[in-house]
């Protein structure tokens, strides 16, 4: 069994017939249930539950609220390595792409490490473009070790790896693993995934669980919005996360959020998911889900990200940096995506007070 | 009349146990703390950072308080004990509350994980308060391997949804001979007053207070609460009947 028998029975559903037919009173009475099925929260993706958007905020506001508080956990991505081998028309760092590429040393991980942990930051993600001979194993695994002298938990997302590998990260300090699986329409995701392993669609569906197997504390998964139909994403989205849970009570299954950006390359995203859709596919997410972390990144604008806040979202990066050796180099160089966020740690933290909410640096002791 | 609980050693007034998480900010704690009237407030040592001396939530404790460092993030004894020797050697007492929540969609404890934790960290000296899941033979193991008080969960933890496990906390009160503090899911003053009728022997808010619109005005109302919920106790409850009765329909012939 694999999530993608799942989403196998799934995507034979009529789901546009069913979203379309969706009614304010069948919304309304989503609202009042406590546990929510796959058909309720298919009811709060559709067209009607748009309409409703008031009602689902004041819900998703108090769910989150009473179980995660008012606290937003802060953490920040860092980059070392932009060699990928992947063909993916979205993303700045594919193959095809002309740039300089880096892979930072050890030193150069130890000054990024620096200059964000002066910034009071706790929590760190690993990011590399997808090349097992760039980002290997030891790489990783020395990287991890100078980060752990920094940070108290640490992540990565990096190309997908075997269970028995996410077991050798987990023994040398790695908590986490984040995989998007980028767009689960099967067929849209051959389109989009030109060439390179990542072509690969069942094992990068299965990533998640293989973490799941290896026993890592948290596992953190999303589709990239904007490149089909958002409100199957979403479904797809949430109900993988739900099948990870329920079958993997041991760990963390979070889900992210991300939103296509501007990136270097000539793409542009065919199905636009603009705010309304966005802040319905948090909300929805949040109700189907009540107790899963949500990231948001720095994808977003400040002024979007403030609002969201309150809305389901408890975990956001800060003051980030999408390019290899970002934080500490002075030259520009090639982002990932480009950062619609750009405001300090500081300013984020003083933004959230404003709201009345706490900024928490540290959610983990370093074990 | 002098009503103590004594746990640990330690002789306790009040007996509602507060806790510091999902504040707005950690500047809250100190007014919820008197308002409460607690002496006994815990912590999640995950979200202790010494080294921030801004962020540091120890920094917002009164220090008169009896501090409850506990494992939250743990899910195997193995790491409770860890996270228990890191709070000790930080200077956080020897007090803790063990958590081992394997579970991450409901948060409900192991209390096999959490016996074995609790035995092990009342052998290095802890004053241990493990929270579990209501079952009277697991409290009597933990009671045997000298566990300070049992901290049975109301309802799931965070889930506001009153005290659903009566009738198991129920037997434990009869049972016990540690006390049994009430923890999680208590959403309302009338919930934990409820919990203390029933003789419990304190009760531990934490999310009712601080997700409440007034965290401040609410740590006041359950400290009545409790209060009241604990003398009504004391003195006795009446029975309950659904009609009034004659006061001997049976042996009154007896004269």
């Amino acid at each position: 069994m694999s999530f993608y028998h799942v989403y196998q029975e799934l995507k034979e559903l009529d789901l546009e017939g069913f979203l379309d037919s969706v009614t304010n009173n069948d919304v309304k009475r989503v609202l009042h249930k406590e546990v929510l099925n796959k058909e309720d929260f298919l009811k709060l993706l559709s067209p009607a539950a748009g309409e409703n958007l008031e009602v689902l905020a004041q819900k998703a506001h108090r769910v989150t609220v009473q179980h995660f508080g008012k606290t937003i956990q802060l953490f920040d991505p860092i980059y070392i390595s932009d060699y990928c081998v992947n063909h993916c028309t979205y993303c700045s760092f594919n193959v095809t792409n002309q740039f300089k590429r880096q892979q930072l040393t050890m030193e150069g991980i130890e000054r990024e490490a620096k200059k964000i942990a002066g910034t009071g930051i706790k929590h760190v993600l690993i990011l590399t473009g997808e090349s097992r001979r760039h980002s290997s194993m030891s790489y990783m695994k020395d990287t991890v070790a100078v980060l752990r002298k920094y940070f108290e938990s640490i992540s990565i997302e990096i190309n997908p790896l075997e269970t028995e590998e996410y077991k050798e990260l987990k023994e040398v300090g790695v908590d986490g693993v984040t995989v998007y699986q980028e767009v689960y329409n099967e067929d849209i995701y051959q389109d989009f995934h030109v060439k390179g392993p990542k072509r690969n669609y069942r094992y990068r569906l299965d990533t998640p669980e293989r973490g799941c197997l290896a026993g890592l504390r948290s596992v953190n998964i999303g589709a990239l919005l904007g490149l089909d139909n958002w409100r199957k994403e979403v479904f797809f989205t949430g109900m993988h996360a739900n099948y990870l849970q329920t079958k993997y009570i041991g760990t963390e299954i979070g889900v992210s959020l991300p939103r296509i950006r501007p990136n270097l390359g000539s793409f542009s995203s065919r199905s636009k998911v603009n705010d309304r859709s966005f802040v319905q596919s948090l909300m929805a997410l949040r109700l189907f889900l009540p107790r899963s972390a949500i990231t948001l990144s720095t994808r977003e604008s400040p002024d979007l990200r403030d609002h969201l806040i309150p809305l389901g979202v408890t975990r956001m990066s800060a003051g980030a940096s999408t390019e290899v050796g970002g934080y500490s180099l002075e030259v520009e160089g090639t982002n990932q995506f480009e950062i619609s966020d750009k405001r300090s740690v500081k300013e984020i933290c003083k933004a959230l007070y404003e709201k009345d909410y706490q900024p928490v640096f540290k959610d983990w002791n370093q074990l | 009349m002098k009503d103590e609980l004594t746990i640990g050693g330690v002789t306790l007034t009040s007996r509602l146990f507060i806790g510091t998480g999902k504040f707005h900010h950690n500047n809250l704690i100190p007014a919820v703390a008197k308002s409460s009237m607690a002496e006994v407030i815990t912590v999640a040592m995950r979200r202790v950072d010494l080294h921030s001396t801004e962020e540091n939530i120890i920094n917002f404790i009164p220090k008169n308080m009896i501090l409850l460092p506990n494992t939250s993030g743990a899910r195997t004894a193995e790491e409770a004990v860890r996270i228990a020797r890191l709070s000790r050697a930080a200077g956080l007492g020897n007090w803790v509350k063990i958590e081992v929540i394997p579970d991450q969609k409901y948060l409900l404890p192991d209390n096999y994980e959490t016996l074995k934790a609790t035995e092990s960290l009342v052998k290095e000296g802890f004053i241990v308060l493990p929270y579990m899941n209501p079952d009277l033979v697991v409290a009597k193991q933990l009671e045997e391997v000298g566990a300070a008080a049992v901290m049975p969960l109301g309802s799931p933890i965070g889930s506001n949804r009153g005290f659903r496990t009566k009738e198991l906390v129920r037997i434990m009160i009869a049972e016990s001979r540690v006390p049994i503090v009430v923890d999680a899911g208590i959403g309302k003053p009338s919930e934990a007053c409820e919990a203390m009728e029933l003789g419990a022997d304190a009760v531990l808010v934490n999310t009712a207070i601080a997700t409440s619109n007034d965290p401040v005005t609410m740590a006041g109302a359950f400290a009545n609460s409790v209060r009241a919920g604990r003398v009504a106790y004391l003195s006795g409850l009446g029975e309950t009947t659904l009609e009034a009765r004659a006061s001997s329909p049976l042996t009154g012939f007896l004269g």
